[in-house]
């Protein structure tokens, strides 16, 4: 996203470079002085709600909480170094709701995406009719507050009340969507139903955006449609499909709601079944020094993924 | 061509006016395309579909019967019931969550226009690393920032106020983003230096031209922050245990929390609460589809 910026910096720049240095230093201090200006409101409000709790979560992380022999008075805080952070990559707790993340998210967004690009791309298909009707039926999911949409999804699943098994009993299916291995089948397709259409639209503006000129004369030259869609929308929509990704990873990595919500039906999710979830539970218990342990290594853990994954498309996208 | 317009919906005729030119392609495929969006439609819609029809049925007719079709019509007494449990407490969540989202997505609107049309037109060293902090912050997992958060605003008396939901609601670092580039693509610098000969200070030329020549871009960041404050609830169930100040989504969560215990909220006014929470969002996205489509575009394509 960044290197993109760079060069409209330096286009709108070009009126004050074009003078002499020191000209050119004054305008900029000009310029400082009204951004900031412009910018304080901002700055103070990004300053209080995301700098400080980070700095503050980072800082608390080091210290750990003593407690007196016999669990009484208030515990003591001690500087622990990276002490929580060994405790908590030896958590199996914690190491398994990680696990059990990434699981989720290998199988689930693969499959999000290639339904929301499939659905894109028959929605930008010459030949299909009822375009506008489809496109928000497709999109409507994400018209529901996430929360709003789980509890839903937690009453169809529910077993006293589904309508699912009931209609999976009728064909002899015993399905139990709340049943431990069902779980996280269960809250994968309460994401994809969720984001698909939202992904899709994404991808769906991108599709829109490349020229008629491209696919008419693929056209001409004897293509098929299937064919056009795979060497030449496909491609073109590289950055749409890249920036959906790295958006899903890092909703994965939050996955909280859709447990949290189905909980009520299904008492087998655990108290840290996400690694939001297992945050949660350590702030329940009064420690956050671990809390923002767990809260520092997940958020370090989707930093990696997602420019590993970035770094992933660029090196393959070179070759090309 | 006109057999597929039988199987589908009337106005398939008024959609696609261009298709006559299109060279005849195989009626299987064109089949196999209709089939595999009509089985997502139902995917997609039957949810929703069994959400509206389950709050006209009364609690005893959810258990029986198809769920997906109706058992007796109870609707207006299940929305009598939702407006009177508790002492009429949902009016007060709606209300609440109309003042959080209306009031934060406003100004977080302005306080982003602000930033994005500063870092768009008055580039100064180091605004550039500004703003890429800014769009680190885009990455960073929202829900771990609610307990810091938390434990920042209670010793100064934030919590549990309006203040520890609105405060948070006001900042928009994707805003800024979308700010920024339309404030790049759409305003001239010909005419802010035109102004600035005419003697207007940047202030004014901003609030007096540069604001309506973005517009477009403020009704986008306006709808994103205002459907993400309206869906938010981990937040504000962390920060507001006063049931009389929760949004909507906190509160609804709270009734179905009860499910199974003594005295619980009936599942069909929860149901009905659920649904009628919808209403209001889905309006706005019909009407105004024009601006989401255009948000996202410049999210993805750059």
């Amino acid at each position: 996203m960044t290197a993109h910026a760079q060069p409209r910096e330096l286009r709108t720049d070009n009126r004050v470079s074009g003078r002499r240095p020191l000209a050119r230093a004054a305008a900029s201090r000009r310029n400082r002085n009204i951004a900031l200006l412009f910018l304080t409101p901002f700055a103070l409000l990004f300053l209080a709600v995301y700098i400080i709790p980070i700095a503050y979560t980072v800082d608390q992380s080091l210290y750990k909480l003593r407690h007196d022999g016999l669990g009484l008075g208030a515990p003591t805080k001690v500087f622990n170094a990276l002490g929580n952070y060994a405790d908590v990559l030896r958590d199996s707790a914690f190491t398994g709701s990680i696990e059990r993340v990434l699981l989720i998210g290998l199988v689930q967004v693969p499959i999000m995406l290639g339904l929301a690009l499939l659905l894109a791309l028959l929605l930008d298909a010459r030949s299909t009719v009822l375009k506008r009707f489809f496109r928000l039926a497709y999109f409507l999911p994400y018209a529901l507050p996430g929360v709003v949409g789980s509890l839903m999804w937690a009453y169809l699943v529910d077993p006293g009340l589904s309508p699912i098994t009931a209609l999976a009993h009728d064909i002899g299916w015993n399905l139990n969507p709340t049943s431990s291995r069902m779980l996280a089948p269960t809250i994968g397709n309460m994401l994809t139903w969720g984001w698909t259409g939202y992904n899709m639209l994404i991808i769906y503006s991108a599709l829109q955006a490349i020229p008629p000129e491209l696919s008419e004369a693929a056209r001409m030259d004897g293509c098929s449609a299937w064919r056009i869609s795979w060497h030449v929308k496909i491609p073109m929509v590289r950055p749409a499909l890249i920036l959906t990704t790295v958006f899903s990873i890092i909703g994965t990595a939050q996955l909280y709601n859709e447990p949290a919500t189905l909980q009520t039906v299904a008492p087998n999710v655990g108290s840290s079944y996400t690694p939001i979830f297992a945050a949660f539970t350590a702030v329940a218990d009064n420690d956050f020094p671990y809390a923002a342990t767990e809260s520092v290594i997940l958020a370090l853990l989707t930093l990696i993924v997602s420019f590993g994954f970035l770094r992933l498309v660029q090196r393959t996208g070179s070759i090309r | 061509m006109s057999t597929l317009q039988i199987g589908s919906r009337p106005r398939a005729a008024s959609t696609s006016p261009t298709r006559r030119s299109t060279p005849r392609r195989s009626d299987s495929s064109r089949w196999l395309i209709l089939g595999v969006m009509t089985i997502s439609v139902v995917y997609f819609l039957a949810p929703v579909w069994w959400l509206l029809v389950s709050s006209t049925k009364s609690d005893s007719g959810l258990f029986s019967g198809n769920g997906f079709w109706f058992n007796g019509f109870h609707l207006w007494s299940n929305i009598r019931s939702v407006f009177a449990q508790d002492n009429g407490i949902y009016a007060r969540w709606l209300l609440n969550t109309l003042v959080y989202a209306g009031l934060g997505a406003a100004l977080s609107t302005l306080f982003a226009s602000l930033a994005g049309y500063a870092l768009a037109k008055f580039p100064f060293r180091g605004s550039g690393a500004l703003f890429n902090i800014v769009l680190a912050a885009v990455l960073v997992p929202q829900p771990l920032l609610a307990i810091p958060l938390y434990l920042l605003f209670s010793p100064v008396h934030l919590v549990n106020t309006y203040w520890a939901v609105l405060i948070p609601s006001m900042v928009s670092p994707f805003g800024v983003y979308l700010a920024r580039i339309y404030a790049a693509a759409s305003v001239p610098d010909e005419v802010l230096e035109a102004a600035r000969l005419d003697g207007s200070g940047e202030v004014r030329t901003f609030f007096q031209i540069s604001l309506r020549v973005m517009s477009p871009a403020l009704v986008t960041i306006f709808l994103f922050q205002f459907v993400s404050i309206w869906s938010n609830y981990l937040l504000p169930a962390l920060m507001l245990a006063n049931e009389s100040l929760q949004p909507v989504t906190v509160g609804i969560v709270g009734w179905q929390q009860q499910h199974g215990s003594g005295n619980a909220v009936p599942t069909n006014v929860v149901i009905t609460a659920a649904a009628l929470c919808v209403v209001p969002l889905v309006i706005l996205f019909l009407s105004l589809q024009r601006f989401w489509r255009s948000g996202m575009t410049s999210g993805s394509v750059k």
